[in-house]
């Protein structure tokens, strides 16, 4: 399996995911699934100047997420699935049947959030959204750099 | 200009409120500078952090890396903007020479910013 980390960062593509993930796990692209960005030259332009130039990144919809995963999955480099949000990757767990684990990376406070670890903030919808998708048999923790401790999903939601 | 620059640092954890306290120190200029982290924002968070700290005043962002959520925020702060420039890389030395040449325009002042601070990296020999 190509994809080694399916995360949602409300940050998308930044440091932590580019050089924190990106350098130990070496690997060759980043896929961002968020619609607005896929919409937009400007910020796909403004997203990629992170992102060193031996790193593919794509950007796609969340249609296009689902249909093109198996594809993604079957590239030989070892590739980061990213989404700003849970809705976008729950979609795309439900819509693929692929997505074994989930790294909570980045939730930031909000109005209706509650604090749950210091980079994870959720509202009461969101935890039982989270909740839902590790009833599928999705394993999800919090975990924002890799040196950190994988929060289990029971400690925060 | 009437106003002098503001000079804003945009940064990872404490690396701007570190560089303001080592101008202040070193120039004893305390009110050129103003310091923002990312620490803790989304981007909605940190737009509105730098749109406070910028003030609707003419202002120069020294962004500490060439990507990243603080420059991707500070861009789009910036973007149709001429009041507002930005510099990359920002480094000790580059804040040094813009917090006396803060009655330039925006621009020019940035890229006097990152001249200075390139002049700065070098590799002496020991």
């Amino acid at each position: 399996m190509s994809i080694v980390l399916y995360r949602i960062d409300d940050r998308l593509i930044h440091g932590q995911v580019v050089v924190g993930w990106g350098q130990p796990l070496r690997i060759g692209f980043i896929v961002l699934v968020d619609d607005a960005v896929r919409a937009s030259e400007w910020e796909q332009d403004l997203h990629r100047m992170g992102v060193p130039p031996q790193i593919e990144v794509v950007f796609a919809s969340a249609a296009e997420a689902a249909e093109r995963l198996p594809e993604w999955e079957a590239d030989p480099r070892p590739g980061i699935v990213l989404t700003g949000t849970i809705d976008a990757l729950a979609a795309l767990s439900s819509n693929s049947h692929r997505v074994k684990r989930i790294n909570v990376g980045g939730i930031h406070h909000q109005p209706g959030r509650s604090e749950r670890l210091r980079y994870v903030y959720l509202s009461d919808a969101e935890a039982a959204k989270l909740r839902a998708l590790a009833a599928q048999g999705v394993e999800i923790t919090a975990q924002d750099v890799p040196t950190a401790r994988a929060v289990p999903l029971e400690e925060f939601a | 200009m009437s106003e002098p620059l503001r000079g804003v640092i945009v940064s990872h954890a404490a690396v701007a409120q570190a560089l303001k306290s080592a101008v202040a120190a070193i120039t004893g200029v305390e009110d050129a500078l103003v310091s923002v982290s990312n620490e803790g924002c989304d981007s909605g968070a940190l737009t509105a952090r730098l749109t406070a700290a910028i003030a609707g005043q003419p202002a120069v962002l020294f962004v500490d890396l060439p990507g990243g959520s603080c420059l991707t925020s500070s861009i789009r702060l910036a973007k149709g903007n001429s009041d507002v420039a930005l510099v990359t890389g920002v480094n000790l030395a580059m804040l040094l020479d813009f917090v006396f040449h803060r009655d330039l325009p925006p621009l020019e002042a940035a890229r006097r910013a990152a001249e200075a601070g390139s002049r700065a990296i070098r590799t002496p020999a020991a």
